[in-house]
This record gives structure tokens, C-alpha cells and sequence, in this order.
């Protein structure tokens, strides 16, 4: 169906939901000012450990335009969330706001000034006089795993006897990586507006998942979800960090309610540091053998990440490890330790992401240290089965990715000479790596209308998160009904919609695109059944008789009725369509493959590190959207590069707090940094794995970059940094050590 | 935000006036050190003197050949203005290094002089630290300070870099700042102005209390001479200095007859470098003489905990600034 010459699905269709966000019509979470909004800000505990030993909002409470303050001792009583992903009710925090007195990392929520006005709530919020009995903080991987130990993980793996593999092989790395707490720090804050109507719910929040919201939201008020709405028909992106639903908009929630009236949040960015989620810490040793013949044969990747006092995150940094190269002999252990810090939560590409930075530099140091290519190196040892699931790959065209893009980046041109490769003050450096993710797709609901007026109507709760998911779903609607993209509305982003997944993991468009292209089949089918009925335009035909075409239906005499006067016949207002569509089978083992081409300039007269050139090939199944998917991958390598150079939330060691916590001093790429990246989309149909051959795109492009990165700068420089970001001052010779405290 | 008054001035007499000087009042120029640490909490004014209506916008040359620069000058008209940027290129160079073009469209030239440290520690409003909290002690030192704290000019009581870029190309050239006052006009050497942090880091300059920045005047221009300014970060735009270097040159051939040198990033205050100008004084240009020279501006450098990389990076702003500026 989608192999048509000049199919929609594939074409390069410009993002329908463009001209709104142009034009600042586009609705987000805190642009929604219902009538009597009163405004929430929150008191953040300033320190890291401990408890509240007194709280007073007497001065506070005097400010003008104060409405309430809630606080441990002056808050509803809710109920913990099961949270389960299984049951749609997952969040990454299980405790509730104000719970208790105690203080589990610093700027938690302690206090909730509601106000009439914003400044007013914050103004009073600042009055409110916290005083703590602190504890030691523990303030980073190091000092927990002293502190505390580690905790077992999950997502583990063992095949064959590594330790004996690697004891008797011909060569050996051993090596340990670390990569730090990066913050999601999407543009839009998080932010809730909520209101209550006789018991129901309506709350405006910045999510990645309404109905997994709704769900969460459900258990914590204990009443049935039905009586809760969740809205999110924009979200200026989320990175992960809008998958779950944080402490703030249950305070929300839970203040509207207390006080009759619409109440509104937003996280202020020095809170989105700490309160909703980021990519914790890890600590990654990775020990690889290789035979005479540059084979590997024992892979270990153990990983330790942090995570809060109050939940168990773990970071699956060996997730990729299993499965992207052939080895006979492989252990992938994840653990956790506690620390002072908030819930860590996914964030693009969870466990791949800090997890290849690991594996492909430790891929680069096997292959430097039995003197092969390090592309020869890959090519010699990429898996051709998924050996941890024991199944073959559903579709895996990374050896051509990887060879297509060595060609289009001059590999060939490469000096494997370190700092051998020179351009007027600069070192160039080439390094590489492969990227990978797996391909996920979850059960979907969704309904299609066409309607009288000729138009369509498609409507699903899942959420388009910046991505172009409002655009795909037109383009399925349009490919499967013929009618044209500017004929069609889209909905998305309410939990009232046919349930639609979580927009994470890459898989909304291998979900939500099947489910979309059935329900507008079964809206034809209802459409053919008007036809056909008495009264209708083809009336006593049969409905198989009747084939879509140019908007209409068509018999084989070549008589043609448009939809719009098939329902006018009949009255109709429209035909609809459901469909449901379950997640991925299990006969494959479903992935995306990809690699990066990397070339980095080192000045070191002046100590400059710049990325200058990518080129990445990616193998994610069919394209739906040639602009978008570009668009994505470009993205993805320009949040590759921040987490190579710059980024890190740097916590003070004394005391766990996030100092670098705002847009100036949290470093992330801005264009000047921008290299020239150039993208090449395989575009192999993977038809095992949906109707439509794709796999979702969102996420692959950031794996396997940071260690790219890495490389080319061991290419240039011949220093291995282990650790991210790579600043220039870890390149530098002869650093003076502290002289004075 | 807090409640405080609001005025507006229309001139820097009435300025003055209007700012009296018994109670926490700040002038309000383009806003984006102000407001910013005002939402912060952290500046905490009972009145804000708004400034904006004042015409101190004018940029003009003076029979004696300097330049005389209105404090309500943005830094992107400062920048583009065709005798800065023909005469003093390193100002220009200094002012586009700085900042996103949003901010230098609303930033003036008085702000920038009075643009307060980037030291998170200062900024959290929580922290030990003397700026904000004379004699709570500083949290910088020990703590996180890779990136906006210095290894010049430092104390046991601060150690926050001065963050201009504008400052530091205005220290090279040399300066007076004119100030309006309760008793009257008065002027102060540009290198007089900011202060040490020494035991009082909470007094940063030698403005006297309600006293209004109304010109800075950079001195003429060196007969024949190049200059530059170069910014070494993280990343190539939006970020402050790690170190950077502002260089002017006179040559006669390939000697050195003229050379004045200045620092950001790495010191306390707009650094200016008198011993590696007397190095290079009278010497032929040569690479060698540059690393010599600049090895002198860190004779007394302090590494603290996570910022010890400033000494060589310094040295290598100078070094390269001044290798092309000499270039043939
Ligand atoms: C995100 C960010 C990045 C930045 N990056 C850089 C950078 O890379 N390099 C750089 O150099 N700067 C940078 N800046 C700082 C910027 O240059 C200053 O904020 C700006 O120059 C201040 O000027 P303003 O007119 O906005 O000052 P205002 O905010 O209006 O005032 C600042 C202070 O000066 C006082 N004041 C203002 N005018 C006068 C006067 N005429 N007389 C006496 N007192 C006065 C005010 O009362 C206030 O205390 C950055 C700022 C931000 C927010
Ligand atoms: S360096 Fe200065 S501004 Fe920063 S904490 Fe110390 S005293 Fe405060």
C-alpha cells in the first residue's frame, strides 16, 4: 500500500503544526490562563540530606495576594502511584510532595506558595523561613558507592565464561569510562495548570505521556481515570524529561483542589536541575579480548549509576553491548548507588547514550591495541544474530552504513598516526563509531473520520513532542485515504483520545502509525458500507467492488462519488474508523543501526577543540518523513556533540548541590559550534516489524557520538579522555595543580 | 520579585537625585545584569532609578583625539561604530565577543563597566559568600570554579573573575570614567575603578554611593598600532571568558616599539599586564619573546581547585593574539 510511486509516506511534507508554533497560536502547558488562576511557586530545600526542623510562613503568609501555602504538615493526604509500566501508572518519583519532613536531595519541593499573581507567589515564597537539620550529603558516584555500596540493577546478561575468555586471549583492554549528569533542559519548563469541576480533573501539563499521566494521576487522587483529563497538544520538548509525571504537577493538582480554583506551576529552570529528572551518573569499566586474528572474544561492561534515596533508576549503559557484536563470552551487569540527588529518569536514548560513549571508545582502544583499522575492526566483528536473544535482527544493514559512510567521510584519507594529520595551526583527528538502539513499538488505539465537509479527522492520545508526529499521522491518513494533507486535522496530546503510548523510546511512529492506518481502513469500510447502502451513491454494489480513489470511491465502470457526497447522500456526518494494534512480536530481534564519522580540529597553541565535520549513516528502517527524520538525526548529533564537549550538571562535592544550574553556565552546542553534518538515511523497509518498515528515529542519532568524538580527538591528540565532556582543559600539558585550598 | 519604587530620570542630574543614597537603590540601564539577579532575589533594591530616558547615547571625538562614549551607548551601536571600529578594533572585537546579540542590543556601556560577578555561589542566593553576605565566608573556593573565577588578583575572601570582555579592551587602550554625583562631576582612571576583592569583595568599584557613570573617554588611539581581541571557551559563542586577551601593537618593522596587553577571564578585575608590556617594549617580535612576556603576567597566579588550566590558557591568549597582530 505504501509502495506507490510518489507515495506521501516518505516525502519530505512540511510540519503541519509550523504555522501555529510560528505564530505563537500553538498552546502550551502555562499559556493556559483559565479564568480566576491563581499562581503556584515552589520553596526548594537548600540542602541535600536531612529533615525540615521548622517551617514557619508567618511573614509569608502576610504578603500580598497570599492564598495558602501547603507544606508537610498543611498538605491533602494522596496515595503512592503502583507505579508500574506495565499498568500505565509509572512515575519516576514514588514520593509524594510534601510526604514528610524529610529532605532527600536539594531543591526539593519543601513548600507551595499559591498566590493571585506570579510575582506575588514568588515574592511570599521567598518569605517562607525553612530551617533543616542536615545530614552528611552524599554528593556523587564516588562518595555513594563509598557511603552506600551498590545495588543489584536490571537488565543483566551473561553468556559463555569471560573471565576465562580473557584470562587466555591473545590481547586485552581494560578500562574504566565515566560520564556525568547531563539535565534534559528542554526550552519549555515544566509547567501544570490544573482545575477542578465537580470532582473532575482537567490539568494542562508539559508531558510526554497523557494517558500514563492521567493514570498516575488517577492512583495518587484515588478516583477512576475517566474523571481526569490530560492536555498536552504541545510540548517544547521533553528529552525524557516529560515521560513521567514529577512532584509539581501532583502539587498542582492537589492545590487546585484544596482551594476550589484553577492553579497553575512552572518549575523555574533552577529546579529543572533537580526535580524533574536527568541522566545520572555512571561508571563504566569494559574489558574486551580479542584472538589472534582481531576476533573478539570476551566482552565485560559493568556499569554503576547513581540514583536517588527515594527510587531506583538504573541506567542501562550495557544495553547495546549485548547484542551489537559477535562474542562468544559476555557479561553485562548494571548497578546503582544512592546518592543526594533527585530521581534520575530516561533521557535521549537512556543506557545507549552514556553506555556507547563506553563501548565504542573501548572498541577504538581494542582495535589501537591490536593494530587494526578501527572501521576494519568493527566490520570484522559486528554481530550478524542478536546472540543475547538468540534470534536473528529483523532487518541490519549497518556493515553498508558503515561503509557508506566511511566513503562519503574519506576514511581512506586517514594517517592512523596520531597528530600525523595537520592543517595550518590545527591537528585533525578522524574517529568514528557505531550507533544502535532498539526498535520498540507498544499497543495503540487511534480513530479516523472522514467527514462530510471532505476533510479527515484523526485523533490519538499520544503526543507530538516537537518531533512531527501531528505530520506523520496526516501523511498515514492521506496515503491510506488519498485525501490531502491540508484536508486533514490531527489531534494528539488529550488523554480523552484513543489511547496512544508514551512519546519516548523512538517508537511513536512504529506505534502510532499502524494503529492510524487501520482506523482510516476501517473509516473507508464504513464509507463503502454508505456507499452501498440503499439510498447510497453505489447502492446495492458490493463494497469490494468499490476501490479509494482521488478522494472518493470508484466502481469498475469508472464511476466516482466523493466521500463528501457519499455522506451527503446518506446524511452521514461521517464515517469513523477505531483500530487497535498490539506491540512488537517477538521474532525478531528489532533494531536500528547506524554509524558516525567524525573529524575534530585541536588547535593547541590556543587549546581549541572544535568538531568540524559529521557524517553519520542510519539504518532505521523505512523514512516516513524525509525532513523531519533528517531533522531528528541532525538534532540528535548536535546533543552528541554537548554531551562530548560540554555538558555536566557539576554538583559541589561538599554538599550535593547542582551549582551550573541555568542556560549560561550549563553548557550546551549553540550554532557557532555546529559542524557540518551531513546525513545519510538508508531507508531499508523493515516490513517484519509494521505495515509500514519503520522504526523510529528520535534517539539513535545521540549514541555512539560522544565516543566518535572521543576518538577523532585520540586520532588528534593521542590522549584517551575517559571522561565526558571532553573540556579543553583535560587536553592540555602541564595543568598547574591547586597551589592554595 | 520584591516591591521597590520606581523612578525615571531624565537626566543624570535628576538621576542623582532621584537615587538619593540612604536607602539599596540601583540605576536601571539595559537591565540584564539587574533584573536578572533582582528575579535572583539576590539584588534586592527598595528603588530603581530607571535611566533610560536619560540622553547619554552620543558617541563623539574630542579636540584632543579620544573618544568620548555616552554610559546609555548600547554595546552592539559601541561595537558597529565606525571609529571603534577603524581606531580601536579591539574594543569592537571585545564588545561582538560578548554576551548573544539580544543582550548587547539592550546592554550599555555603563552597565557593562558595572556588570556583576557570574560566580553561581553569588547567584544561588544560599551559598557562603562574602559578596552577598560580607563575612559568611566563600564558597567558590573549594567548590566548583573551573570556569568564572580566577587565578589573578584573588583573595581568601573571593576569587570571582571580573566577566566584561568591554572592560578588558578598555583597560588596554586606557580610560577615565566621568561621573556625575550629588556634589558635582569628577573623574576616575578606568584602572582605578574596579576594585581588588581583597577582605571587602563586597565593594567592587569606586563609584561612591548614588554616583551615575555618565562617559567613558578612552584615551586617543597609539599612532599606527594593531590591535585584537581574543575570547578562548568552551564553546564558540554565549559564554564567558576562560581566558581572553586584549593586545595593541605599534611596530617598526618587525620591533615591538609600543605594547599594551590585558587579560579577562583570569583576574579578579580587567587585567591589565605592565610587565608583559615591558617585555615586549623595544624587543623583535618572535614567539619565543611572546611566551617569554606572557609566562611574566602569571609570576603570582593562584590555581584553586578545578581552575589551575587558566595559567597556560592566559599565557596562550596573549601569545596567539600577538602572533597574528605581528604577523606580516
Ligand atoms: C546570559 C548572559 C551572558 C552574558 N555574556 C557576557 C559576555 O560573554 N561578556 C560580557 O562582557 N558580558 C556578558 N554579559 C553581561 C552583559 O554584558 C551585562 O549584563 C551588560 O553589559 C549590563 O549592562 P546593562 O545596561 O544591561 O546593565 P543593567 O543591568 O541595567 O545594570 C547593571 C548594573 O549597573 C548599574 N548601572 C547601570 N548603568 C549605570 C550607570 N550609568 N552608572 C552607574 N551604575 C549603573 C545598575 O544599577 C546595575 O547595578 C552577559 C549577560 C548575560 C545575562
Ligand atoms: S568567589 Fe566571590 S562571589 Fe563567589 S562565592 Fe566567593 S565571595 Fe562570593
Amino acid at each position: 500500500m505504501s509502495d506507490k510511486p510518489q507515495s506521501i509516506i516518505g516525502a519530505g511534507v512540511p510540519r503541519i503544526d509550523g504555522p501555529d508554533k510560528l505564530s505563537g497560536r500553538a498552546n502550551y502547558a502555562a499559556d493556559n490562563l483559565p479564568p480566576n488562576l491563581a499562581y503556584g511557586y515552589g520553596v526548594f530545600s537548600t540542602i541535600a540530606s536531612g529533615k525540615i526542623s521548622q517551617l514557619s510562613v508567618d511573614e509569608a503568609r502576610q504578603m500580598p495576594g497570599v492564598i495558602d501555602i501547603f507544606h508537610h504538615s498543611h498538605f491533602p493526604s494522596l496515595y503512592r502511584t503502583p507505579s508500574s509500566f506495565a499498568q500505565g501508572n509509572k512515575v519516576e518519583e514514588t514520593r509524594l510532595p510534601f510526604e514528610d519532613e524529610r529532605v532527600y536531595y536539594d531543591g526539593q519541593f519543601v513548600a507551595l506558595v499559591v498566590a493571585d499573581t506570579f510575582e506575588n507567589a514568588r515574592a511570599a515564597a521567598r518569605r517562607v523561613k525553612v530551617t533543616y537539620a542536615a545530614d552528611k550529603a552524599v554528593a556523587n558516584l564516588d562518595q555513594g558507592v563509598e557511603a552506600n555500596g551498590t545495588q543489584a540493577g536490571s537488565g543483566n546478561h551473561d553468556r559463555g565464561d569471560a573471565a576465562s575468555a580473557f584470562d587466555s586471549a591473545a590481547a586485552t583492554i581494560d578500562a574504566t569510562y565515566r560520564t556525568p549528569v547531563e539535565t534534559h533542559n528542554p526550552m519549555e519548563m515544566h509547567a501544570s495548570t490544573a482545575w477542578w469541576d465537580n470532582g473532575d480533573l482537567t490539568i494542562f501539563d508539559a508531558s510526554q505521556g497523557v494517558v500514563v499521566a492521567r493514570n498516575a494521576l488517577a492512583k495518587i487522587f484515588a478516583i477512576p481515570p475517566e474523571r481526569i483529563t490530560v492536555h498536552a497538544p504541545y510540548i517544547g520538548s521533553g528529552f525524557g524529561s516529560k515521560l513521567w509525571t514529577w512532584p509539581h504537577a501532583i502539587a498542582t493538582a492537589a492545590a487546585s483542589r484544596e482551594l476550589g480554583r484553577p492553579v497553575q506551576l512552572v518549575v523555574p529552570r533552577q529546579q529543572m536541575f533537580t526535580t524533574t529528572g536527568h541522566r545520572p551518573e555512571t561508571r563504566q569499566r569494559l574489558r574486551l579480548a580479542t584472538d589472534d586474528n582481531g576476533r573478539l572474544v570476551s566482552l565485560r561492561h559493568e556499569s554503576i549509576n547513581t540514583t536517588s534515596y527515594t527510587d531506583q533508576y538504573v541506567e542501562t549503559c550495557g544495553s547495546v553491548t549485548k547484542s551489537l557484536y559477535h562474542c562468544p563470552n559476555l557479561t553485562v551487569s548494571h548497578e546503582t548507588t544512592q546518592v543526594n540527588r533527585g530521581t534520575p529518569t530516561s533521557m535521549r536514548a537512556p543506557g545507549a547514550a552514556p553506555g556507547l560513549f563506553a563501548l565504542e571508545s573501548a572498541i577504538d582502544e581494542m582495535a589501537d591495541a591490536v593494530g587494526i583499522d578501527p572501521v576494519q575492526f568493527r566490520l570484522d566483528n559486528y554481530a550478524e544474530r542478536d546472540e543475547s536473544k538468540d534470534l536473528p535482527f529483523s532487518s541490519n544493514h549497518i556493515v553498508e552504513a558503515t561503509k557508506r559512510a566511511a566513503d562519503r567521510f574519506g576514511w581512506a584519507d586517514r594517517k592512523p598516526e596520531v597528530g600525523s594529520m595537520k592543517e595550518g595551526r590545527e591537528i585533525v583527528g578522524y574517529g568514528m563509531a557505531a550507533c544502535n538502539w532498539e526498535a520498540l513499538k507498544m499497543a495503540c488505539d487511534a480513530r479516523v473520520s472522514i467527514r462530510a465537509d471532505g476533510t479527515a479527522f484523526a485523533s490519538c492520545a499520544t503526543q507530538d513532542i516537537g518531533t512531527g508526529t501531528y505530520t506523520i499521522v496526516a501523511q498515514a491518513v492521506s496515503d491510506v485515504t488519498g485525501i490531502p494533507i491540508d484536508r486533514i486535522t490531527v489531534k494528539l496530546g488529550d488523554s480523552s483520545y484513543p489511547d496512544g503510548p508514551v512519546s519516548g523510546g523512538s517508537w511513536a511512529t512504529a506505534t502510532t502509525l499502524p494503529a492510524i492506518a487501520g482506523a482510516a481502513r476501517n473509516a473507508l469500510d464504513e464509507m463503502k458500507r454508505y456507499a452501498t447502502g440503499s439510498n447510497g451513491a453505489f447502492a446495492g454494489a458490493s463494497s469490494d467492488d468499490l476501490e479509494v480513489a482521488d478522494g472518493g470511491l470508484r466502481n469498475a465502470d469508472g464511476k466516482q462519488v466523493s466521500f463528501a457526497d457519499i455522506l451527503q447522500a446518506g446524511r452521514y456526518g461521517s464515517a469513523d474508523g477505531e483500530a487497535h494494534t498490539e506491540g512488537a512480536d517477538s521474532k525478531y530481534s528489532y533494531r536500528s543501526f547506524g554509524a558516525h564519522f567524525v573529524e575534530v580540529r585541536w588547535d593547541p597553541g590556543i587549546s581549541r577543540l572544535r568538531v568540524a565535520r559529521v557524517v553519520s549513516a542510519i539504518d532505521v528502517g523505512r523514512v516516513i518523513n524525509e525532513t523531519t527524520a533528517r531533522n531528528q538525526v541532525e538534532g540528535a548529533v548536535v546533543m552528541g556533540i554537548g554531551m562530548g564537549l560540554f555538558e555536566a550538571t557539576e554538583y559541589d562535592e561538599r554538599n550535593a548541590r547542582p551549582v551550573n544550574n541555568d542556560y549560561a553556565e550549563y553548557v550546551v552546542p549553540v550554532h557557532a559550534d555546529q559542524p557540518e553534518i551531513d546525513v545519510i538515511l538508508l531507508d531499508y523497509p523493515d516490513l517484519a516489524f509494521n505495515e509500514y518498515g519503520a522504526r523510529g528515529i528520535g534517539e539513535i542519532g545521540v549514541t555512539g557520538l560522544a565516543a566518535a568524538v572521543a576518538n577523532a580527538v585520540h586520532h588528534a591528540t593521542g590522549k584517551r579522555i575517559r571522561e565526558l565532556p571532553i573540556t579543553l582543559d583535560k587536553l592540555m600539558d602541564d595543568v598547574p595543580q591547586v597551589r592554595s585550598a | 520579585m520584591r516591591h521597590f519604587d520606581y523612578a525615571r530620570a531624565e537626566s543624570a542630574q535628576q538621576a542623582v537625585a532621584a537615587h538619593g543614597s540612604d536607602r539599596e537603590v540601583s540605576f536601571l540601564a539595559g537591565g540584564t545584569t539587574l533584573l536578572d539577579l533582582v528575579k535572583l532575589d539576590v539584588m534586592q533594591p527598595d528603588k530603581i532609578v530607571d535611566i533610560n530616558g536619560v540622553s547619554l547615547d552620543e558617541i563623539e571625538r574630542l579636540d584632543d583625539g579620544r573618544l568620548r562614549i555616552g554610559a546609555m551607548v548600547t554595546n552592539t551601536a559601541l561595537a558597529r561604530d565606525r571609529r571603534v571600529v577603524e581606531d580601536y578594533a579591539v574594543l569592537s572585537q571585545a564588545l561582538l565577543a560578548g554576551a548573544s546579540t539580544q543582550l548587547r542590543n539592550k546592554a550599555t556601556t555603563g552597565g557593562n563597566v558595572m556588570q556583576r560577578v557570574r560566580c553561581p555561589y553569588f547567584r544561588d542566593g544560599v551559598s557562603d559568600c562574602n559578596k552577598r553576605e560580607p563575612g559568611s565566608g566563600c564558597a567558590a573556593i573549594g567548590g566548583v570554579n573551573r570556569t568564572v573565577h580566577a587565578v589573578l588578583g584573588t583573595s581568601d575572601d573571593c576569587i570571582a573573575t571580573h566577566p566584561s570582555d568591554m572592560c578588558v579592551a578598555m583597560i588596554a587602550i586606557g580610560a577615565t570614567i566621568e561621573v556625575q554625583g550629588p556634589e558635582g562631576v569628577r573623574e576616575i582612571d578606568f584602572a582605578d575603578f574596579h576594585l581588588l576583592p581583597g577582605d571587602t569583595p563586597a565593594r567592587e568599584h569606586a563609584l561612591e554611593p548614588g554616583e551615575l557613570i555618565t562617559h567613558v573617554v578612552l584615551d586617543a588611539p597609539l599612532d599606527g598600532s594593531r590591535s585584537g581581541y581574543l575570547k578562548l571557551r568552551d564553546r564558540q559563542s554565549y559564554q564567558f571568558a576562560l581566558a581572553s586577551s586584549a593586545v595593541i601593537v605599534q611596530m617598526d618593522g618587525n620591533t615591538i616599539t609600543d605594547a599594551r596587553v590585558a587579560m579577562g577571564g583570569v583576574g579578579t578585575k580587567p587585567w591589565r599586564a605592565p610587565e608583559v608590556e615591558a617585555a615586549l617594549k623595544g624587543k623583535s617580535a618572535s614567539e619565543r619573546l611572546f611566551a617569554e612576556a606572557a609566562k611574566l603576567a602569571f609570576e603570582n597566579a593562584i590555581a584553586y581547585s578545578q581552575n589551575g588550566y587558566k595559567i597556560p590558557l592566559g599565557q596562550q591568549a596573549i601569545v596567539r593574539n600577538l602572533s597574528d597582530l605581528t604577523a606580516a
